[in-house]
């Protein structure tokens, strides 16, 4: 009888992650009621306005792309690498937060992760459609974007296996596949919810086409359950080894501030790091908008902004070994490299980033501004500043002067490299956008999880 | 008319995964029990093997990674073996990423066509639809049904037998042929 006043621990975690009385019911009606509401919110009416307009620009600015060419750009030589390659390495990165939600949060067993992996993996999915966009269109014949795939064709032509232009190729878009993959699994259970609420028979149709005649049977649980648990684990390398590829377009070239051994762990840290940014600021934009707080937490919040502090320690500790690994090694070009970045023409891009990416993190020692919303909204934008000009330091800064003073050159944007980056937030808001008005932003199924009376050894002492 | 079968509605998992211990220990093989979430142990307490999804997913990795591999060998070796910067022909460490990818790629599609295929979904019919109450099973409700399709199956007694273990809102399914 003891068992019903002293609360288990998995009571007190509960109640910190859902407060309230919540139970299944309510978790049903909570989640589900956004996407059935007939009328959505009046701010997201105006956000979607306004993504639709940065997507026109996106259209546009592509269109003139493909008319014009890549010298609308302000790439010139030496700095053949420019802000395509900036946005590619930073919308993957901002997709690594969704895996490592979805994935290795949930072979730890972390269920606080529950109330906002749905997010974050659709996160995932949009934020590498916007990386995509750019391997595809950097050299300015979209046309011939095919040739990545390793296609029989008239000319007997294959990709060169042996470049990690090419791996990364491979590795990002097995990334979005399995993605894709893994999203669409957790939503099967959610899907036959909405299916089975829906008011209206088109809805009923379009969400049962796709809930796939789901019954909730454990047999069918029982064969999910594994495919979500080695959907997990296989994301969990792939995810290690997408941004580890992307680093070795870099690390395996001669230029001196590329070629380092670092830059694998460095870039995924990295990567988790600003995605965790994109998840915090979309998930505080939509709490507020549909009052979903008794659902993502402050708890979760105060979680992300942990691993944030963790991520960004391991960038600001990766920096200062570049630097001493500069110094180190006796070499005139790599020293140069470094101090080039740090007091060179573009002194101003590499200390953002240091404020941004190692400053401003350590702020997350203290629970207080682990807790504080506003605070947080600010920093989650200013990682995602910090870690664009990350990658703006190591593409152009790198770049602009490496061995013969007789090469370097600066580097100007030009309006249609600002439009192109601003364009990407169109078709990833859009995208967003769409996803909160017709699908649960929370998984319904795994939030229930969540609750102590899900578990059937709840109370039971064994 | 034919039936499909009965099922019986309980209120929480804890009550659930007591049924499915006593259907199965009446000896009852077509069964399932229904929930908006997975819970934890119900397969020992329906006396589920374990899945043999696993094996495809092996399977499928597996052959991912033997024609990533055999894929590249062969570009570079057979179709069009071109000297770039001096590397070997057979640069076989440099094969290791898309091999990797191609293994990660065929065991994700392996998880979840398996996972359709021993599911037998989309399967968009099926006789529990017919139940207006039974569709709370995918937001709050818990569900026991016994198929017809058991041989130790009577319309009568099983009724009974899931009165008796606690079972409300008994409902004979019919069949849809």
């Amino acid at each position: 009888m003891l068992d019903n006043k002293i609360k288990s621990k998995a009571e007190i975690r509960a109640e910190k992650l859902l407060p309230g009385n919540q139970n299944f019911t309510t978790l049903t009606d909570d989640i589900a009621g956004v996407p059935e509401d007939k009328k959505a919110p009046v701010q997201w009416w105006l956000l979607f306005g306004f993504a639709l307009s940065l997507l026109s620009i996106f259209v546009g600015t592509l269109g003139f792309l493909v008319w014009e060419g890549t010298g609308i750009w302000g790439i010139n030589n030496p700095v053949f690498w420019g802000w395509a390659i900036i946005n590619f390495v930073w919308w993957v990165g901002i997709g690594h937060a969704g895996t490592l939600i979805s994935a290795i949060l949930h072979l730890f067993r972390q269920n606080w992760r529950n109330a906002i992996n749905r997010f974050a993996e659709t996160m995932t999915l949009f934020a590498v459609i916007c990386a995509l966009v750019f391997p595809g269109i950097h050299i300015g014949r979209i046309w011939v974007a095919y040739w990545f795939f390793p296609l029989p064709n008239q000319m007997g032509m294959w990709p060169n296996m042996r470049s990690p232009l090419i791996w990364d190729f491979f590795a990002v878009f097995t990334y979005f596949t399995v993605s894709l993959l893994f999203w669409y699994t957790g939503l099967i259970p959610d899907l036959a919810t909405l299916r089975d609420r829906a008011k209206t028979n088109l809805k009923r149709k379009i969400y049962g086409f796709f809930a796939l005649g789901w019954r909730g049977g454990n047999r069918q649980w029982q064969h999910y359950e594994l495919a979500y648990l080695v959907l997990a684990g296989i994301s969990t390398p792939l995810v290690l080894s997408v941004h580890s590829v992307v680093s070795s377009d870099f690390a395996t070239s001669i230029i001196p501030g590329w070629h380092t051994t670092i830059f694998p762990p460095y870039f995924v840290a990295g990567a988790i790091y600003s995605g965790f940014g994109m998840v915090m600021t979309l998930s505080l934009v939509a709490r507020k908008i549909y009052n979903l707080g008794h659902i993502i937490t402050v708890e979760h919040l105060d979680k992300m902004a942990q691993i944030m502090l963790l991520t960004g320690s391991m960038v600001g500790y990766a920096y200062a070994m570049e630097f001493f690994v500069a110094w180190y090694s006796g070499n005139q070009y790599e020293s140069f490299a470094f101090i080039n970045r740090a007091l060179g023409p573009y002194w101003w891009g590499y200390w953002v980033m240091i404020f941004c990416n190692v400053i401003v993190p350590q702020f997350f020692w203290f629970e207080r501004y682990r807790r504080h919303i506003p605070f947080l909204f600010i920093t989650s934008i200013l990682v995602n500043i910090g870690m664009w000009f990350e990658r703006f330091v190591i593409v152009v800064v790198s770049l602009h002067r490496d061995f013969m003073p007789g090469a370097w050159a600066m580097y100007n944007p030009t309006i249609f490299d600002v439009s192109i980056y601003l364009g990407t937030f169109g078709l990833f808001f859009t995208g967003f956008l769409l996803f909160l008005r017709f699908l649960p932003m929370v998984s319904i199924a795994e939030a229930k999880l969540v609750l102590p009376e899900s578990n059937p050894h709840h109370g039971h002492k064994e | 008319m034919n039936t499909y079968g009965i099922i019986a509605k309980f209120d929480t998992p804890v009550a659930l995964v007591h049924a499915a211990e006593k259907v199965r220990n009446a000896g009852f093989k077509d069964f399932d029990c229904h929930s908006p979430f997975p819970i934890h142990g119900m397969d020992d307490a329906m006396g589920l093997k374990r899945s043999k999804l696993g094996y495809v997913i092996g399977a499928m990795g597996l052959t991912g990674a033997l024609f990533g591999f055999g894929l590249q060998t062969w570009i570079h070796s057979i179709a069009y073996p071109m000297n770039i910067s001096g590397k070997p022909f057979f640069a076989y460490p440099a094969y290791a990423i898309i091999t990797f990818e191609l293994m990660v790629l065929f065991s994700a599609f392996g998880a979840v066509f398996g996972m359709m295929y021993f599911n037998r979904i989309p399967r968009f019919h099926h006789p529990v639809f017919y139940s207006d109450k039974f569709s709370r099973v995918t937001s709050d409700a818990f569900y026991v049904s016994i198929e017809s399709s058991d041989p130790k199956y009577n319309a009568q007694e099983v009724k009974l037998f899931l009165k008796q273990i606690g079972g409300t809102e008994i409902e004979v399914l019919r069949d849809e042929n």
